[in-house]
């Protein structure tokens, strides 16, 4: 298991190295270099241009150097200081700006992550086990709506329900009163009551998708021999369910996360962005807006890296979870 | 061994009776010897017809894509058209009957606006005016138009009767699904909207198809080392969020780019991450495929690995294809409609649905004119036709399975 | 104790309703086995061998029901401290999802399958399948259902029985997942144990090991066994009695000896033509297939059902009457209209026929 483990860390380092190659070539995309636009900026807002500060900048960025030799600098400088740039829009460094959201953002993620399960779990079943009756239809139609449509749309009909009819925002994750106070358990619970919202609509999609999966594996399993030898040693129906088909059909559940996860992260960034959440999104689409690459790109690599490493949870749990993989492999 | 009973002899057994010769009739019954040489695409299409919410998302797709092609001819006005006027404005509903002098009559019309004070938000409104009357027809004369390009017509499905030929302008408010900010028609922007999602899904997919047929094939034809590389760009490109990334991308697109070059950057963005789901499913074939008996002989054969590939082993799953090909133009369409939706897909003039939804990207939009979310009602029905459909193909696809 | 009536099937019908119609799987079938027997059931694929072993349990899969017929079980219990209880219930009358049909699962009818592997759950060790079947029905201990579960794999001649217990499917051969199928339906001494072809997935080596095992376990745990296959040498080798069933019937039944050395129907017939024999070449005959396919299950033929293909088709007769059971001395039987007396039987027929 130690040894699979390893293995699996050992194969993400290439997956993460191409990350961050994608990500630096996000940043070097848009025409003209950082520091160009950074004395624009300057310029703009009537700032005295350092040459020594700026000539500082060239050598820490490597500007006018071999591309390799920037993305050295850059990777280097995240790597070894948790240096990830400037960003020149908010004139701060992207690390002061970048933790707090993600964090927001993966908490978000997780807890949806979570709520998809809850719900699809159990209906899947149900939806399998009484194939064709009322609630398998009910379910198999929300499972279609649920993923036709878009989630930024499913946002935008519950803030117009929200202020149409009970005329509040929804929008935010904390009250204004908490908004800037330090954290504590007010604010944390503050924070949980906001918090259903997005993970309700973020999860939809997700939700009504393992639905399906669920519902698939579990009627290929119903009716594989195994169940037929348990049902014959005299087992309970529902005990023979719950100890074989359903825990078989748990691991390809499982193996979803690996796909699952990127998608709620990347249904995240959208949704926060129409309901204004404090994370990862409205910053990173701001960011694009106006080219603050530094920032943006270290937005892309870190959910790419979080996305990666949650599947590579999934994938120790399955493990876990299944000894033809733990023990074959 | 004793038998209570002596077997009947040969001559005894026909009990006199001449010998017949033996009836067919108890061979299989001719409507059941069918089924055995139906030929594939029959059982498909029999298979298909029994799936009820297939043949309906394949009726409302040929549907969708039917006001893509006839789209200038279904919109009352061109896309663009504005009036400064009825910014805003309210649906009217199409009444199709009118009382005359002499009864009930067919004389469709709508009717118009008058402008009511918002006591509270001190804001213009428009209200539907039931007094007055703005006669509307079918197959009407309105703003002229070069359908596909190639020839001239100015005949719309439904207009008002007056008409004024300015493609810029809307002078006789005729909203059937309310007005924008600027005062364009969200119905025609609707229709053209349609013509652009949908072909950037048809076009998406295909350039995805391309990418996967080529690259899963390679996979699951040669296998190996090459197998293990396309494997692990499979892997990686699943494995990371693709709205941000679309976003990076997408935003990389140099603002100097005409909309049609953004079209075309917009739709190669979105088939270099949508490729991988088309390649497993080749690539899964293929790894069935190479071992079976008819491939075998047929590069015993002598014939060239690329004949090999596409005389014997691309027709024997093509149905597979096709099925997740429909299956795949979803993820297109809501793709496009998200990145749109955000700024950083098709820019305007280009019109698609999710330019169309950035226009109610506040709340403030969308609680003065709720009906822009209509467009997003059109987004649902396409992806909900084409997942309805595309399901039913690849049950049909396996006539044999479950 | 040998001799004694164990299990009697009369007249079971078992039935699948699916959307293109009713599959009549299991036709009236009835036969009787005795306690210490092996039946062994024959006929080819699709003629309702395993239906009728899966009915008797009453597991037969969704849409498939037992519609009529009855499954008389003698049960002979010795329970803790209390006299041997016997008692005849009825299998065919108990809801399928019942404890009273729960409580014989496993317990007085045990049963084994076709494959090996996929017949175990795959990601359970064998120990905690086995160990579930003896718990589910004997009142022991965890150890003590473990040290029984070591004492069964044993038995089956699983080497190292107290690794093997948490050994997956996966990491064993076809033969020992056999084995340890063996094992886990005889955790509770069973009366009867079904085995539905239980060696057509193993190699020729390995199935007679099975064979013998399951001869000497039948012996020793004073069970009988109902064997279900295709292959007449292993009918030979193991049955007293044959029971042959042909498109969900009994077309015909006896002792072993009679069924291969006086076979009555024509099925058993050209069921005992299509066996390869040693020196039949050098004679210079031919080995006999039998003419024709099964019939679609969907519309079975009317009359008798082989007469589609049968040799001695009688026209008029064997496409018109079902032939009744003729009984052919002690415990033999027959149904075809070549034997017994048939204007008795077409008057008899024509009354049913007028009934229906
Ligand atoms: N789940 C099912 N649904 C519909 N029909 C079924 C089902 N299971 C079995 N049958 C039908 O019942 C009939 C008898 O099947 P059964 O499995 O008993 O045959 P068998 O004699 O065991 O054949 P084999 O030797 O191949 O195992 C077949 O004609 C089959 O079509
Ligand atoms: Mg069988």
């Amino acid at each position: 298991m130690l040894q699979f483990i390893l293995r699996r860390v050992f194969y993400m380092i290439p997956t993460l190295f191409v990350i961050s190659l994608v990500s630096f070539a996000i940043i070097q995309l848009p025409p003209g270099d950082y520091l160009t636009s950074l004395v624009a900026s300057m310029a703009a807002t009537g700032e005295t241009v350092d040459r020594a500060a700026l000539a500082a900048l060239e050598q820490r960025y490597g500007l006018g150097q071999p591309v390799y030799v920037q993305y050295w600098k850059w990777i280097s400088g995240i790597l070894l200081h948790g240096d990830f740039g400037q960003s020149f829009e908010w004139n701060q460094p992207v690390s002061t700006l970048l933790w707090g959201r993600l964090a927001l953002t993966f908490m978000i993620s997780l807890f949806t992550l979570f709520f998809t399960w809850i719900v699809a779990f159990p209906i899947g079943i149900f939806s399998a086990v009484r194939q064709y009756s009322w609630g398998d239809y009910v379910a198999t139609i929300i499972g279609y709506v649920g993923l036709a449509i878009p989630n930024f749309l499913i946002a935008l009909i519950l803030m117009y329900v929200a202020f149409k009819f009970f005329n509040q925002s929804v929008g935010g994750l904390f009250s204004p009163e908490y908004q800037d106070a330090a954290w504590d358990w007010a604010k944390l619970w503050d924070l949980f009551k906001h918090l259903w919202i997005p993970v309700v609509i973020i999860g939809t999609a997700g939700t009504a998708g393992l639905i399906r999966i669920m519902r698939a594996n579990l009627l290929d399993e119903l009716h594989k021999p195994y169940v037929v030898t348990a049902r014959a040693k005299g087992l309970s129906e529902e005990r023979l369910l719950l100890k074989y088909p359903v825990r078989v059909a748990l691991n390809p559940f499982v193996s979803t996360v690996g796909w699952t996860l990127p998608a709620l992260v990347s249904g995240e960034a959208i949704v926060s962005i129409v309901l204004s959440l404090p994370t990862t999104g409205p910053l990173l689409l701001r960011a694009l807006m106006s080219q603050d690459m530094y920032l943006a790109g270290s937005f892309i690599m870190l959910l790419s890296t979080l996305t990666v490493i949650g599947t590579l949870l999934s994938d120790v749990l399955l493990a876990w979870l299944d000894p033809r993989i733990r023990l074959t492999q | 061994m004793t038998t209570e009973v002596q077997p009947v002899s040969r001559e005894n057994k026909q009990t006199g009776r001449p010998i017949e010769p033996v009836q067919p009739e108890h061979a299989l019954q001719d409507s059941e010897s069918r089924v055995y040489v139906a030929s594939q695409y029959t059982l498909m299409w029999r298979k298909f017809r029994k799936h009820r919410l297939a043949m309906f998302g394949g009726i409302v797709t040929i549907a969708i894509y039917l006001v893509v092609i006839f789209a200038e001819f279904l919109a009352p006005f061109p896309s663009s058209a504005f009036s400064s006027q009825y910014t805003y404005a309210p649906p009217q509903p199409l009444h199709l009957f009118d009382e005359t002098p002499d009864g009930m009559r067919f004389a469709p019309y709508v009717n118009g606006y008058k402008v009511e004070i918002d006591p509270v938000a001190l804001r213009r409104t428009f209200v539907v005016d039931p007094e007055e009357k703005i006669p509307v027809s079918f197959f009407t004369r309105g703003t002229p138009y070069k359908m596909w390009w190639l020839f001239k017509s100015d005949i719309h499905l439904v207009g008002p009767i007056e008409y004024d030929a300015d493609p810029d302008r809307i002078k006789i408010p005729v909203y059937l699904l309310g007005a924008d900010r600027l005062g364009r028609d969200v119905l025609s922007r609707m229709i053209y909207g349609t013509r652009i999602s949908m072909t950037i899904g048809l076009v998406g997919v295909a350039l995805s198809f391309l990418l996967g047929i080529t690259l899963g094939g390679i996979s699951g034809y040669y296998g190996g080392g090459l197998d293990n590389i396309i494997q692990r760009a499979i892997e990686f490109l699943r494995s990371i969020p693709t709205i941000p990334l679309w976003m990076g991308l997408a935003a990389a697109l140099p603002s100097s780019w005409s909309p049609l070059q953004v079209f075309f950057g917009i739709t190669i963005i979105l088939s270099l991450i949508g490729w991988t789901g088309l390649a497993r499913v080749v690539r899964g074939r293929f790894l069935a495929l190479r071992t079976e008996d008819f491939v075998m002989s047929a590069r015993l054969d002598g014939n060239s690995e690329f004949r090999t590939i596409m005389v014997h082993m691309v027709p024997s799953f093509f149905s597979h294809i096709i099925a997740s090909l429909t299956l795949s133009i979803p993820g297109m369409i809501l793709a496009e409609t998200s990145l749109s939706f955000l700024g950083l897909g098709l820019r305007s003039p280009v019109v698609s649905w999710g330019v169309l939804l950035q226009e109610a990207q506040n709340i403030r939009s969308v609680a003065t004119a709720p009906w822009l979310l209509v467009p997003g009602l059109a987004v649902v029905v396409a992806v909900l036709a084409l997942n309805f459909l595309g399901d039913g193909l690849r049950d049909a696809a396996d006539p044999y399975g479950r | 104790m040998a001799g004694e009536t164990l299990l009697e099937l009369k007249n079971l019908k078992t039935q699948f309703f699916t959307d293109d119609g009713v599959v009549r799987a299991v036709d009236g079938v009835s036969f009787e086995m005795k306690r210490g027997e092996t039946l062994c059931v024959v006929g080819e694929s699709g003629c309702g061998k395993s239906v009728t072993a899966r009915s008797i349990l009453q597991i037969v899969d969704y849409p498939g029901r037992v519609v009529e017929g009855q499954i008389l079980f003698h049960r002979q219990r010795q329970e803790e401290g209390k006299s041997e209880v016997n008692e005849i219930i009825d299998l065919a009358a108990l809801d399928p999802r019942s404890r009273a049909i729960r409580d014989v699962r496993g317990k007085d009818i045990s049963m084994i399958f076709q494959e090996p592997m996929t017949s175990l759950s795959p990601i359970h060790t064998i120990g905690d399948q086995i160990i579930e079947a003896i718990r589910l029905h004997l009142p022991v201990s965890k150890e003590e259902a473990e040290a029984r579960a070591v004492e069964l794999l044993r038995r089956v001649g699983i080497p190292r029985p107290g690794d093997r217990l948490n050994a997956y499917t996966f990491q064993l051969s076809g033969g020992m997942r056999q084995r340890a199928m063996i094992a886990m339906s005889l955790s509770c001494n069973p009366s009867l144990l079904i085995a539905d072809e239980p060696t057509t997935a193993l190699d020729v080596t390995t199935q007679a090991q099975i064979l013998d095992l399951m001869r000497e376990l039948k012996d020793e745990f004073g069970m009988s066994i109902m064997l279900i296959t295709h292959d007449l040498g292993v009918v030979a080798e193991m049955a007293d009695d044959v029971v042959v069933m042909y498109l969900g019937t009994v077309a015909e039944k006896g002792d072993v000896d009679s069924i291969f050395h006086d076979p009555k129907h024509p099925y058993t017939q050209a069921l005992l033509r299509s066996i390869p024999k040693l020196g039949l070449r050098a004679q210079g005959i031919r080995l006999d297939s039998i003419r024709g396919m099964v019939p679609d299950p969907y519309n079975r033929p009317g009359g008798c059902p082989y007469h589609t293909r049968c040799d001695d088709f009688m026209p008029g007769l064997c496409d018109k009457i079902t032939p009744p059971p003729i009984e052919m001395g002690e415990e033999r039987l027959v149904r075809c209209l070549l034997y017994g007396d048939q204007k008795a039987m077409a008057d008899q027929t024509q009354q049913t026929v007028k009934v229906r």
